[in-house]
């Protein structure tokens, strides 16, 4: 209790380090010139370094909580803090080719590093107001990314985007006002002692609010409307980074929340199971027709979206939920990375048709997509195939065994979308199709980031024996 | 030892793709090296072989890979496996052989087939499932990219129904692969442990369920009928290594798992639904039989014989599981039969492939219809495709009477109503002999005027091929002496 009460502000570091860096970049950018404002990117991707290395150096720590047990730092922050921090930098080499010289670059970066900061705030809120401020420091910048980066087209995705944050933030609070008012305080420990007494329809009513604006960051059913708009819409590193970092926030938070709420109660683990279920589906077969390879992986990530969501069905119930889900995000968010880079590299082919060939032109670029795809789909020895194993065998393990057929048919699912994107990758080009361009230029920088992605895909894969060991350990509350 | 098998072919292919500059000849070259290479260590390997007892492994190795769920990358072999391993390294050895001139992208082909080499023994050696899996699903990937990028006709579309259906198959088996863990205490993923721990015993429900989820899986990989309708697009538009491949080793991969995971981990309900399995195996045998017997097209034909063959081999196992007195015996009989037919439908199924092969590269067409007489051209070619079509239909002599001859022994001792699948070997010997007749006797028409020989690549190929099914024909003692032991102990574990 002593040392719960504390503040403890070092055990911030990495969201500290972050939100420095970012108000830095903003600073600073204002007085750089237009043909010098890699520097900001440098101190960009300097401050996500130092985040990384002060995140992983927590890890060694016992699992304890900041700020009067507001802020839980353990096993499920730390990972999402490393994972938020190596996205994003994966984001900004993206961003390299895209937007460099640009005349925003340095106030898309400052707004990157924002939004990374609430990411890595919303997964280690313990307490509904510090998650409140988590998800207005995720979104906002946010918005801001979208309609930036992505022209006359990203300013439609922005007010989308804008709308359902708004509409879904509102519910957020709404969930909390009523959540607090039941158990008479903010703090998870608390909730999770006064909850079990208190009426099941109003504490049913105050979750599924929180749970709705959590499901908005993920870019989950039924909040998932923004997402393809907005991965089509704005540029690539704007898609990028929304499809990938605002999910490993929103899911530790959905996590940590249902966890808390759902001792000795089933019936919110079988409500998370039916998201799961519906965002699978629905993402799934939504991203069947698709022609845009944007928009295709946008409804993708949907989909992923609710196999991200199979573990937290399992919360409490199966000692491998919290690090299989753990582990899928970290495969997921370098597997998507790699997808999205793939794209950024090639910002004319907004067909899939138009990357027939491509493997004969771009035989790098073209490996890189397929062990991206493939991944996506859940082929071993890549990393998310690992993320799909653990997730599946907890959802069994926690009793349900349906969620795990569901799972298995949403990869096969999934394979038809991605094989008709793929295989005309590996077949002849079609006489006086549009070509490819050269290696190098701005484009060499997201088509070096697609391949680092896809290496660290199949690197986490085969090496997810020693990270394993890394990932078990309980929630701090 | 056998990590030097399985990853020696898959390093090389990973140099083959990733360096341009290695040109076609010394590309074609690597190939024939590394899988001669692979061919001598699994003699090593053969030769250095003492039976481990039952459930044991040799040449065992072991290293954690993903602790949280005690998956281990984990091999070893037996006498189930090894047979198989070695009729591997000998199938890729002739396809690498084969494919001497090839001209269509050499360099990358050779990379495909080393990866698919290094996949298909690392199945045959695995002893954890996640491992299997692993190797299970990337054998299809890189079967997809064979047909995709080497094959003719509506290679494409073929592909794509290939990759989906065998997809469904080992999302299946994954399914059934997590409910045994589930199951399992302590959870693990590791074969021999689930063999020992027999987890689902006595729960007749679940048990049921996980095997139909295993079977399922197993049965699409195979084929059996239903299941099995990806297969005759699939032969037809790939390429002839592809179908020899895929027809010789990946088909294996179905019913080695029959006998590696769902008979000895779930024997229980094996024995429930032996019936089942049994009347599956006889409709695919006369099913692929009678199917077999209408085509036109000489591929699409052989084809429907690995349904028919693969049919035996279920049926056979399936009988194991039947109840019977003093049956010992004649269930040990069953499997081994079952397990020589692997082999033996590897090898023989391998060499009629390429020799189809041999009839598109010279004149573009499988149609029966446009040869005639065709032995007059090529002598060698005409018989060279007797000796398969006769080893093929299980003349006495050749590997596959030995396997047939078993697998009837074995089965109608234990259910005397099986003996209806014999129709099967009779509609086979028919359609192979109206073949052998269309094709290569009458007078010389069609496409046959001009119809060059085999050239010796091919004949070194096939050859081989067709000489070792001869061997074990007629000397059977070397490959019943490793798989006996095997066969035996995994009937007294179905039923004891």
């Amino acid at each position: 209790m002593e040392a719960s009460m504390r503040m403890l502000p070092a055990l911030l570091l990495p969201e500290i380090i972050v939100f420095i860096g970012a108000l830095a970049v903003l600073l600073g950018g204002s007085f750089l010139p237009r043909r010098r404002q890699w520097i900001a990117r440098i101190v960009a991707a300097l401050a996500l370094l130092a985040a990384t290395a002060a995140a992983v150096s927590a890890m060694f720590e016992p699992a304890q909580t900041a700020f009067s047990g507001t802020f839980a730092v353990d096993t499920a922050t730390g990972m999402a803090r490393i994972v938020t921090a190596v996205a994003t930098l994966l984001v900004l080499g993206v961003a390299s080719g895209e937007i460099a010289a640009s005349p925003r670059e340095s106030d898309t970066y400052a707004l990157l590093l924002f939004a990374a900061t609430g990411v890595m705030v919303l997964a280690g809120a313990s307490d509904l107001l510090v998650l409140i401020a988590g998800f207005l420091l995720a979104s906002i910048p946010l918005y801001g990314i979208v309609g930036l980066a992505g022209g006359r087209s990203g300013a439609e995705a922005a007010l989308k985007t804008y709308l359902m944050g708004a509409l879904s933030g509102i519910l957020l609070m709404l969930g909390v006002t009523v959540l607090y008012a039941l158990a008479g305080g903010p703090g998870y420990a608390l909730l999770g002692e006064t909850l079990p007494d208190a009426p099941g329809a109003a504490v049913g009513a105050g979750v599924l609010g929180v749970l709705a604006g959590l499901l908005f960051k993920a870019g989950g059913v039924p909040f998932h409307f923004w997402v393809p708009d907005a991965s089509q819409g704005t540029g690539g590193t704007a898609a990028t980074f929304l499809t990938t970092v605002p999910k490993v926030g929103a899911l530790v938070a959905v996590y940590r929340l249902v966890d808390t709420v759902s001792t000795g109660e089933d019936t919110l683990l079988f409500v998370a199971a039916i998201l799961a279920t519906a965002s699978m589906f629905l993402g799934n077969l939504a991203a069947f027709w698709q022609t845009d390879p944007r928009r295709l992986l946008g409804w993708s990530t949907v989909a992923q979206v609710g196999f991200l969501l199979v573990p937290v069905a399992a919360a409490g119930r199966s000692g491998l939920a919290l690090p299989s889900l753990l582990f899928y995000l970290a495969a997921y968010a370098v597997t998507n990375v790699a997808a999205f880079a793939v794209t950024a590299a090639l910002p004319r082919h907004q067909e899939l048709a138009a990357y027939r060939g491509l493997v004969r032109a771009r035989p790098g670029l073209a490996l890189a997509l397929l062990v991206a795809l493939l991944g996506l789909v859940g082929t071993p020895p890549l990393a998310v195939f690992v993320g799909k194993l653990t997730t599946a065998t907890a959802a069994w393990d926690g009793g349900y065994g349906w969620l795990a057929l569901a799972v298995m048919l949403n990869s096969l699912l999934s394979l038809f979308y991605y094989l008709r994107w793929f295989a005309p990758v590996f077949a002849r080009p079609h006489q006086g199709a549009m070509g490819f361009p050269q290696p190098g230029g701005a484009a060499s920088w997201p088509a070096a980031t697609a391949g680092v992605a896809a290496v660290a895909s199949l690197a986490l894969g085969l090496l997810a024996g020693p990270l394993w060991a890394a990932l078990e350990g309980p929630l701090a509350m | 030892m056998l990590s030097l098998i399985v990853f020696l072919p898959l390093a090389v292919a990973a140099v083959l793709a990733a360096a341009p500059a290695i040109g076609p000849t010394v590309g074609r070259w690597i190939w024939v090296a590394v899988s001669a290479a692979e061919l001598v260590l699994v003699g090593v390997v053969w030769a250095g072989y003492e039976d481990p007892g039952p459930s044991g492994l040799a040449f065992e190795e072991r290293v954690p890979w993903i602790p949280g769920v005690n998956s281990s990358y984990h091999v070893g072999v037996d006498g189930l496996s090894l047979p198989l391993l070695a009729m591997t390294a000998v199938v890729f050895l002739a396809c690498a052989v084969y494919a001497l001139r090839d001209s269509d992208r050499p360099r990358v082909q050779a990379a495909l087939f080393l990866f698919l080499q290094g996949v298909s023994l690392g199945l045959f050696v695995a002893a954890d499932l996640i491992l299997f899996f692993v190797f299970f699903d990337l054998s299809i990937v890189g079967m997809y990219f064979v047909i995709a990028g080497w094959g003719h006709g509506n290679a494409a579309r073929s592909a794509l129904k290939f990759f989906l259906y065998t997809f469904l198959g080992s999302l299946a088996l994954l399914l059934g692969f997590i409910g045994l863990y589930v199951a399992a205490e302590p959870h693990t993923f590791d074969i021999p442990e689930l063999v020992a721990a027999a987890p689902l015993e006595g729960s007749t429900f679940t048990g049921g369920l996980v095997l139909a989820a295993v079977l399922v899986g197993l049965a699409v990989k195979t084929p059996t009928v239903p299941f099995h309708t990806w297969l005759p697009p699939a032969h037809t538009d790939a390429p002839a290594l592809g179908s020899a491949v895929l027809a010789g080793v990946l088909l294996k991969m179905g019913t080695y798992g029959f006998v590696r995971i769902a008979m000895p981990m779930l024997p229980d309900a094996w024995r429930a639904w032996a019936w089942v399995i049994v009347v599956i195996g006889i409709i695919s045998v006369l099913y692929g039989a009678f199917v077999a017997l209408a085509q036109t097209d000489l591929k699409r034909m052989i084809a429907y014989t690995s349904v028919n063959h693969m049919g035996y081999i279920v049926l056979a196992l399936g009988a194991v599981g039947l109840l019977a007195d003093d049956a010992a015996q004649a269930r040990s009989v069953a499997v081994t039969g079952a397990m020589v037919q692997m082999v033996s439908h590897g090898l023989i199924t391998a060499a009629l492939f390429l020799l189809a092969g041999v009839m598109q590269d010279r004149s573009g067409t499988y149609d029966m219809g446009s040869y005639g007489g065709l032995a007059a051209p090529a002598p060698r070619y005409a018989a060279l495709f007797a000796v398969g079509a006769f080893a093929s239909l299980g003349l006495p002599g050749f590997s596959g009477f030995i396997a047939e001859f078993q697998i009837f022994a074995g089965s109608i001792a234990l259910a005397p109503v099986t003996a209806v699948a014999l129709l099967g070997i009779l509609v086979t010997a028919a359609l192979f002999l109206r073949a052998l007749q269309r094709v290569f006797t009458g007078p010389v028409e069609g496409r046959s005027p001009g119809f060059a020989d085999l050239r010796p690549r091919e004949l070194w190929s096939v050859g081989p091929l067709l000489g070792l099914s001869l061997l074990i024909g007629v000397l059977p003692r070397f490959l019943l002496e490793v798989i006996e032991p095997a066969a035996s102990a995994l009937a007294t574990l179905v039923r004891s």
